[in-house]
């Protein structure tokens, strides 16, 4: 499983990295959700998969519970990248409608700072 | 830990300044004056050979101390630098009007005091680069102390960045003495001192240790800072600029004697660079036309004669070194001092424009007689003493058998120039017919009867002051012409003035110690030179005495040669000074060297930032992820870190592999959708699949969370999109597409890679068994991962939390607020 997944993560971020290369905006918010996606699959397969049950705290001292600290980041993480997202996607709606393009090549900067 | 005493003052005198004025002076004055008065009584024990040690831990882990150590050669060093410390406070007085800015004048001379202290007293070589480094700072700010001249600030910088590229050498030097011994503490190295020599370090640590004393003390090709650094007041510069901060240098020499010295390399590098500098120090000056920079020149030379001296390396040779220390503090101070009193009181520092100040000034002239006479080594002056015993030392150097002449002939023809110029300096600035800068407007050269050849290379005065090519005018012509405007008020024409007191005194006072001395060298040769001798050879010195007369001997016959010779040069001295002018080669010319550097540095700096910072995220983007396929795939690489083997695998059934199918081509489709809403779906696809991996995967409550944030963001998604344009075909080169494709799998293939990697290399048991057994009990929850996130790393979800507020506001203001109210846009 662990392997499998290993394929699909990096998969994942090969097309994440791209899309967050390319000029449109759109193209870049929809980069960093999938990005976001591919790291906690990637924290969760990092502490071994399906090695035990759900984690709670039962009666049972043998029963084995899957490791819970990817579990904790990974929460963290999902509501943090919920907040940019959603401040990505305002901006670019906003900065669409104040410059009329959500093509990044054309939003470059101040022209010449020095 | 007097050393601290001039921070603690320099620290109230912002406060004091206001109520105090101008006489805040005399106040400052009276620290040095202490410290000096009890340096003088820490003499009888020092001379006994019983070293004061005070030691402070700083960062003891680090071996790095404030350790403090006063032998004989910082006691030397430290009355020199409080004792002419009191004497320049005095005369800054008199020097510098009402209206300059004194607090900052003071508190960074006292920066300087207590740095410099701090610099020769510490005995671990930690303290010892922090002070070293604050007297360059020090030395930056009171060069440029007339900030609002372009030829100032231009001194003060090429000042810091050469002597602060030193002080970086240095502690790379220091790095590799302590790599050597294993500690930091200068009498601990020295008692190791047999294991440096002989170790492979020896050579980097020699060469990095010397670029630190070469380029502080002036050596050539480093002395190039020093005569732009004249652009200080002039208290500052016979202060700092000839009687302590360029002798740090020599001390740090001095002080690594017993460490680093006795090799041949130390021999030829220190005796080579010094003789050079000796040499050709003395023969620029003869050039100069600008009394200061012929001081600064002559500084450079007699500079380049210690360390010649110390790399000679016998103890007369070090003997004769600390004596000239003490003795060119002496006689060029009190030079500095006099040509300050000129110019303050002329308004020109231009040799062609004075003369016969004599009869204006007796006294300064006295003072000028009495210093240049030792400058020039004329007996019964203290320098007469210390050239005897650098001939001396030059006729018995050892080393191949060339220098058994070319030391002793280096030494005279360098003494003979010292000669001449000192000559100029007294004899024709003071005597001969009355000239006191009188009718210096722009153009109106002074023309005179010698060779017209000298009246044309005149007029482009000095590449070697370097300010010709950045198109600053070094000419005096523009001394007094409302450039020195910190002289306004005084009257250029001189004649009516008389000695100006307040600075004359205090130049008398040291300029007399050059015939105190001379006369009577019984009274520092036991006090002062053989101690401090015997701190930089390591153990006790004895020399013959120290005496005017030594009977007829080799060195009195040179020093017969070098007034021989130099009255001779002074007799013809504007053909000597045209000869001197046409061998400088203008195209050689260091300077020219440092600006083109200091240019290429900055135009350097900004290729490299421009090719870096292009302004778009595409660009910022690509370098990030090479920079981490680099770094990452290196050290993988490097360290065997790719394992494939022993992996540990969870079993996987037929609907986990149709989900990972699913959940690659939704990923895919994300890339390839033409059209916005498509992309979007496959992106909720996407996000539905991670939700389904987590219910796989034993994480309900991520799986909750994950199905609720992606409904939301999906509605959200839509929401904002329907405001944004259709996805476009991107319009980018294929080159341009390719790089961004070859990134992308690039790093893809790499985290699967240190994934599977990491996998199967499992160096520790996992840290969750803690929170697992003990999430009840201190907790008082089931559920473990709610647990840790409230409870145990409760701090970091209200970090979290705090991230969602800050979004949800930043959305609401970019929203709801628009820029200018008046309501076009709504």
């Amino acid at each position: 499983m662990e392997l499998l997944m290993s394929l699909v993560i990096g998969i994942m971020f090969a097309v994440s990295i791209y899309l967050m290369l390319a000029r449109s905006m759109l193209r870049v918010v929809l980069g960093t959700v999938l990005i976001s996606h591919a790291a906690n699959l990637m924290l969760i397969n990092a502490g071994l998969l399906k090695r035990g049950a759900p984690p709670f705290v039962t009666g049972d001292k043998n029963l084995a519970v899957v490791d819970p600290i990817p579990q904790a980041l990974i929460l963290t993480a999902i509501v943090i990248a919920f907040g940019v997202t959603a401040f990505l996607l305002v901006m670019a709606y906003r900065g669409y409608q104040e410059l009329g393009s959500d093509d990044l090549s054309e939003l470059r900067g101040v022209e010449d700072e020095h | 830990m007097a050393v601290l005493a001039p921070f603690a003052l320099a620290v109230l005198v912002p406060f004091l300044y206001p109520a105090l004025g101008r006489r805040i002076g005399w106040l400052v004055a009276l620290l040095p004056f202490s410290l000096f008065v009890k340096y003088l009584s820490l003499i009888p024990p020092i001379m006994q050979g019983e070293p004061i040690f005070i030691n402070q831990a700083w960062i003891p882990s680090m071996g790095i101390n404030l350790t403090i150590y006063l032998d004989g050669l910082s006691l030397l060093f430290s009355l020199l630098i409080t004792g002419i410390g009191t004497i320049i406070t005095v005369y800054s007085i008199s020097y510098l009007g009402a209206e300059e800015a004194l607090g900052n004048f003071y508190v960074y001379i006292l920066l300087f005091m207590g740095a410099m202290l701090g610099t020769v007293q510490s005995s671990n070589l930690v303290t010892l680069y922090v002070f070293w480094e604050l007297t360059s700072i020090s030395s930056f700010l009171l060069i440029g102390f007339w900030f609002h001249r372009e030829e100032s600030k231009y001194g003060a910088l090429k000042s810091m960045l050469i002597t602060v590229f030193g002080g970086l050498a240095m502690i790379a030097g220091f790095l590799f003495l302590y790599l050597i011994t294993g500690t930091f503490e200068i009498r601990e190295i020295v008692a190791q001192a047999g294991k440096v020599p002989g170790s492979i370090y020896y050579l980097p640590a020699l060469v990095l240790i010397l670029l630190g004393a070469f380029t502080k003390s002036a050596q050539f090709p480093f002395h190039i800072w020093l005569p732009n650094a004249m652009e200080a007041p002039t208290p500052i510069s016979a202060y700092l600029h000839s009687a302590t901060m360029v002798k740090a240098g020599i001390y740090l020499m001095a002080r690594m004697t017993p460490v680093l010295g006795g090799t041949l390399e130390w021999f030829y590098i220190l005796s080579f660079v010094g003789m050079i500098t000796l040499v050709y120090g003395s023969f620029m000056a003869i050039r100069q036309s600008d009394l200061k920079a012929m001081l600064a020149f002559s500084t450079i030379s007699q500079l380049g004669l210690i360390t010649f001296l110390l790399g000679i390396n016998t103890k007369l040779a070090v003997a004769a070194a600390v004596f000239h220390i003490l003795n060119h503090a002496t006689f060029k101070g009190s030079m500095f001092l006099v040509v300050g009193i000129v110019d303050h009181e002329t308004g020109t520092r231009q040799v062609d424009r004075l003369g016969g100040l004599a009869r204006l000034f007796p006294i300064t002239a006295l003072v000028m007689m009495l210093a240049s006479a030792a400058s020039a080594g004329l007996p019964p002056f203290n320098a007469f003493i210390s050239k005897e015993m650098f001939f001396e030392a030059t006729l018995h150097a050892g080393g191949a058998p060339f220098t058994a002449w070319l030391f002793p002939a280096a030494a005279v023809v360098g003494s003979i120039f010292t000669f001449v110029y000192s000559a100029v300096m007294a004899l024709k600035v003071f005597f001969g017919p009355l000239q006191a800068g009188e009718g210096h407007g722009h153009g109106s050269h002074h023309t005179h009867d010698v060779s017209p050849t000298y009246a044309v290379t005149h007029g482009h005065d000095a590449p070697e002051r370097a300010h010709g090519h950045r198109g600053h005018d070094t000419h005096g012509s523009d001394h007094g012409s409302g450039h020195h405007d910190h002289e306004a008020g005084h009257g250029h024409g001189g004649g009516h003035h008389g000695d100006p007191w307040g600075m004359v005194l205090p130049a008398l006072a040291l300029a007399s110690l050059t015939l105190i001395i001379g006369l009577f060298p019984g009274l520092v040769e036991y006090s002062l030179v053989l101690p401090a001798a015997s701190g930089a050879w390591g153990s006790a010195v004895k020399i013959p005495h120290l005496a005017l007369w030594h009977g007829f001997n080799p060195p009195l016959f040179m020093s017969a040669v070098v007034v021989l010779l130099g009255l001779l040069g002074y007799r013809y001295f504007y053909r000597l000074r045209d000869v001197v002018e046409s061998v400088q080669n203008a195209r050689f010319n260091l300077n020219v060297l440092y600006d083109r550097g200091v240019d290429g540095l900055v135009k350097g700096a900004r290729w490299l930032t421009d090719i870096q910072m292009t302004g778009y995220l595409r660009d910022y983007l690509v370098f990030i992820s090479l920079f981490f396929i680099a770094a990452v795939g290196y050290t993988v690489w490097a360290k065997n870190g790719l394992k494939f083997t022993g992996m540990d695998l969870a079993p996987v059934s037929v609907y986990e592999y149709v989900l990972a199918g699913v959940m690659v081509v939704a990923t895919l489709a994300v890339l390839w959708m033409p059209n916005r809403l498509a992309a979007i779906l496959s992106l909720g696809v996407v996000g539905m699949g991670v939700t389904l991996m987590f219910i796989l995967f034993r994480a309900p409550d991520l799986a909750l969370t994950q199905l609720i944030v992606e409904a939301v963001s999906l509605a959200m998604f839509l929401l904002v999109f329907a405001h944004l344009p259709e996805l476009k075909k991107e319009i980018v080169s294929r080159s341009e597409k390719a790089i961004n494709a070859v990134v992308a799998v690039a790093s893809g293939t790499l985290i699967t890679m240190l994934l599977i990697s990491g996998n199967a290399t499992r160096l520790f048991d996992p840290i969750s068994r803690y929170y697992v057994e003990n999430s009840y009990k201190l907790g008082g929850g089931d559920n473990i991962v709610n647990v840790i996130l409230v409870d145990f790393r409760g701090y970091d979800t209200m970090g979290e939390i705090t991230v969602v507020a800050v979004a949800a506001f930043s959305v609401y203001a970019l929203v709801k607020l628009r820029p200018g109210k008046g309501g076009k846009q709504r």
